[in-house]
C-alpha cells in the first residue's frame, strides 16, 4: 500500500486573514490540521527595552502602538502602574474620563474585531457597518487628543486636558451643499459629551443591525458553532483572559473582581458563554458592546454634572498650566524639569493589570529610584491566546484556522511588542 | 494569606508583604515543589499563570548623572557610558559585582480566592538553568521561550526551547543590560549582490535624557 506523509504548508506572513504578520507552519493531513506552529516576532520593536532608556512619560506613546486597536486601554495600564509607584490618587473627574474612554476603546476594538472577523469568514457588509460607527468614536479621540488613533491622552496624574466644549464640525467644501453640511453636523452643535450622548442613544440600534446580519445567519453559524472549543479548566491553565475566558463560561472580569478607577460605582453586567466555541465568544463580545454603551451613558451623566480638575496638583509629576508658567519662575522651572529629566519614582515594583478589550493587560514595572523604569514587562493578553492556537486548531479544517485566528482577536502590536 | 503560606509551604522561602502583591522569594531547588502546592492545594488554587518574565539586575541602582554635587568637569558628569542606550557592541561595561544577576518572576492568579502572588527566583551568575513549569501551566510555554530568547535563561524540561521574538539566526540575548540598544547588525538589500545582506550597525548610540536617581527630600 502507498504511504502518505503529512503535507507542510506555510500560512502567512503576508496573508490577509493572518491579521498582521503571523507566520503559521501547518502540518496537514489532507485538509485537516495536525499541527500548527506560529512563528511570531516579525513586528518585534523591543518596546520594553526602549522604555528602559527613556523617562516615564516619554513611553506613553509606545503603549498606544502595542495593541493598536485598543490604544487608550494600554496607556491606562501603564499610567496606573506609574501612579501606584508614585503613590498618588487622581481627581474623580479624571477617573470618569478614563473609564469613559476605556469603554469607547472597548467598542472601537470590538467593532474592528467584528468587522474583520466577519470579513475573514466571508461576510462583507458587517465590516462596512462597523466602520461607520468607529468613525464617530475616532472623532471623539481626535476631539480630546488631536489624533485619531495614537492618542497619548492619559498621563500619570490624570488626563492631558479636559473634554472640549465644542465638538469639531465638518467644514464647507465644494463637494457638499448647505443641507448636506447641516445633516453631517446635526449632532456636533454642542460639546463632546452631547455628541457622545447622541451616539449612545443611536448605538443599540446599530448593534441590532450587526446582529440581524450575523446572529441567526446560517453560514455564520456553520462557520463558528463548535469551532475552537475550549473547556473552562483548560482555558484557565492556558492563561486565557477576557472574552476568551468568559466565552468558556468563567465569569472573570477585572472591572468587577479587582475594580480600578470608578468601576465599582458603575452598573454593568458580565456576559458569559456556555460552550466555549467561537460562536459563544462572538455573543459575549456583542453583549460587551451593549454593556460598554451603558457604562459610557453613566459616565456622561456624571461628567456633565461634575466639573473639576483633571490632573493632580503636584508640580513634581504634572506640568504647570501655560498661564502660570508665563508669570511664575517656580512653575517655569518645574515645566523645564518635567519635560527634560522627568520625575523619579521611589524604588519598588508593581504588577498592575486592567481589563483591556482583549483580556488582562498587565504592566510589571520595576523602579530602582530613577527617572526611567528599570524593567518594564508587558503582559499582553494576545500572547497567551496565540500560544494556544495549536491546541485550538488541531483536527480542524484549514479554513477553520481563519475562524480561530479571528475569534482570538489577534493583534500583533501587543504580541510581538 | 501569610498564615496559609506558613502553614502549607514547607520549603524555605522569604516573604515580602511591602510590595503591591505578596511576594515570595524561593530558591531554585524548591521551586517546583512550591509551585505544585500553590497550584493544586485548595487553600491557594493558583490555577492561572498570568505572567512569567526574567530580569537582569546587573545595572540596578546605577545612575549616569551625579545629582548630589556638581563636579569641576561640569557637563561631563552626565555622560558616563553606563546604560544599554549608550554602548556599542563589544564595549565592556563594568557591572557591580552581583552574586545573582538574573531573576525569574512568576505572577500567579487564583480566580477562586481572587488573589495574586508573585514568586521570585534569583539565579547564580554562572548557572542560568531553572526548572520549567510548563507541566503545571501550559501557558508558561511561550513565556519561557521568550525569557530564553531575550535573556538566555535555560528552562530545564521545556519541550521546545526555541527563540520566539527575535529573527531567525539571531545572535545574543537582546534584553540583557549589556546588549546595546542599537543592536549589532542591520540588514539591507544590496543591489549589486541582488540579495539581502547583514552588516554591522552604522547608527551611533544616543540617549537624550541621562538616568538620574534622586533621593526624595524629606
Amino acid at each position: 500500500m502507498k504511504q502518505f506523509k503529512n503535507f507542510t504548508m506555510n500560512f502567512g506572513p503576508q496573508h490577509p486573514a493572518a491579521h498582521g504578520v503571523l507566520r503559521l507552519v501547518l502540518q496537514m493531513d489532507g485538509e485537516v490540521i495536525k499541527d500548527a506552529d506560529p512563528h511570531i516576532g516579525l513586528l518585534h520593536r523591543a518596546t520594553e527595552k526602549l522604555a528602559e532608556s527613556k523617562p516615564y512619560n516619554q513611553s506613553i506613546g509606545y503603549m498606544d502602538r502595542l495593541d493598536y486597536v485598543s490604544m487608550m486601554c494600554n496607556e491606562h495600564a501603564y499610567v496606573l502602574a506609574i501612579e501606584k509607584l508614585l503613590n498618588i490618587d487622581i481627581p474623580d473627574r479624571a477617573k470618569y474620563i478614563r473609564v469613559m474612554f476605556d469603554e469607547i476603546t472597548r467598542i472601537l476594538n470590538h467593532l474592528l474585531w467584528l468587522g474583520a472577523h466577519a470579513l475573514d469568514i466571508g461576510a462583507m457588509s458587517v465590516f462596512l457597518y462597523s466602520f461607520r460607527e468607529r468613525e464617530d468614536l475616532m472623532d471623539c479621540y481626535e476631539a480630546v487628543s488631536g489624533t485619531r488613533m495614537h492618542a497619548t491622552y492619559y498621563r500619570p496624574g490624570g488626563v492631558s486636558r479636559d473634554l472640549p466644549e465644542n465638538m469639531p464640525k465638518y467644514e464647507k467644501s465644494t463637494l457638499r451643499d448647505k443641507s448636506e453640511l447641516k445633516d453631517l453636523n446635526y449632532n456636533r452643535e454642542g460639546s463632546l459629551l452631547d455628541f457622545l450622548e447622541d451616539f449612545v442613544s443611536r448605538f443599540p440600534e446599530c448593534i441590532n443591525e450587526y446582529e440581524d446580519l450575523l446572529t441567526d445567519n446560517r453560514i455564520w453559524k456553520q462557520r463558528t458553532v463548535g469551532i475552537g472549543v475550549v473547556e473552562p479548566e483548560r482555558a484557565l491553565e492556558l492563561g486565557f483572559t477576557g472574552p476568551m475566558l468568559r466565552g468558556s463560561g468563567i465569569a472573570w472580569d477585572l472591572r468587577k473582581k479587582q475594580p480600578y478607577e470608578v468601576y465599582n460605582k458603575l452598573k454593568f453586567d458580565i456576559p458569559i458563554g456556555k460552550t466555549g466555541d467561537s460562536y459563544d465568544r462572538y455573543l459575549v463580545r456583542i453583549e460587551e458592546l451593549k454593556q460598554s454603551n451603558k457604562i459610557i451613558k453613566q459616565c456622561i451623566d456624571w461628567l456633565k454634572n461634575n466639573p473639576g480638575p483633571i490632573m493632580v496638583d503636584d508640580a513634581k509629576v504634572t506640568p504647570p498650566n501655560r498661564e502660570t508658567m508665563k508669570e511664575d519662575m517656580e512653575a517655569l522651572i518645574h515645566h523645564f524639569k518635567t519635560f527634560t529629566e522627568g520625575y523619579c519614582t521611589p524604588e519598588g515594583e508593581t504588577y498592575t493589570a486592567i481589563e483591556a478589550p482583549k483580556g488582562e493587560f498587565g504592566i510589571y514595572l520595576i523602579s530602582d529610584g530613577a527617572n526611567k523604569p528599570y524593567r518594564l514587562k508587558i503582559r499582553a493578553p494576545g500572547f497567551s491566546h496565540l500560544s494556544a492556537l495549536n491546541e485550538m486548531c488541531k483536527n480542524h479544517m484549514l479554513s477553520d484556522v481563519v475562524t480561530i485566528i479571528g475569534t482570538q482577536d489577534i493583534v500583533f502590536g501587543e504580541i510581538d511588542r | 494569606m501569610q498564615d496559609i503560606i506558613s502553614k502549607y509551604i514547607t520549603e524555605p522561602y522569604d516573604l515580602n508583604l511591602d510590595s503591591d502583591i505578596t511576594t515570595l522569594k524561593v530558591n531554585k531547588k524548591s521551586l517546583l515543589k512550591v509551585m505544585m502546592v500553590l497550584k493544586s492545594h485548595d487553600a491557594f488554587s493558583f490555577t492561572q499563570l498570568s505572567d512569567l518574565c526574567a530580569i537582569d539586575y546587573s545595572m540596578y541602582g546605577e545612575s549616569e548623572w551625579e545629582t548630589n554635587e556638581a563636579t569641576s568637569t561640569g557637563y561631563n558628569r552626565g555622560i558616563k557610558p553606563k546604560s544599554h542606550g549608550r554602548i556599542k557592541f563589544g564595549d565592556n561595561i563594568k557591572n557591580k559585582d552581583r552574586t545573582s544577576r538574573f531573576c525569574v518572576v512568576y505572577h500567579l492568579l487564583s480566580i477562586k480566592k481572587n488573589f495574586r502572588i508573585r514568586i521570585k527566583v534569583y539565579l547564580d551568575n554562572d548557572d542560568v538553568v531553572i526548572p520549567s513549569v510548563v507541566d503545571l501551566w501550559p501557558a508558561a510555554n511561550w513565556y519561557e521561550r521568550e525569557a530564553f530568547d531575550l535573556f538566555g535563561i535555560l528552562f530545564k524540561g521545556h519541550p521546545d526551547l526555541r527563540r520566539i521574538l527575535t529573527d531567525y539566526g539571531f545572535i545574543g540575548h537582546p534584553f540583557r543590560k549589556d546588549f546595546p540598544l542599537i543592536g549589532n547588525t542591520q540588514i539591507r538589500y544590496d543591489p549589486t549582490l541582488k540579495k539581502i545582506i547583514y552588516e554591522p550597525v552604522d547608527i551611533e548610540p544616543r540617549v537624550l535624557v541621562p538616568k538620574v536617581i534622586r533621593e526624595k527630600k524629606e
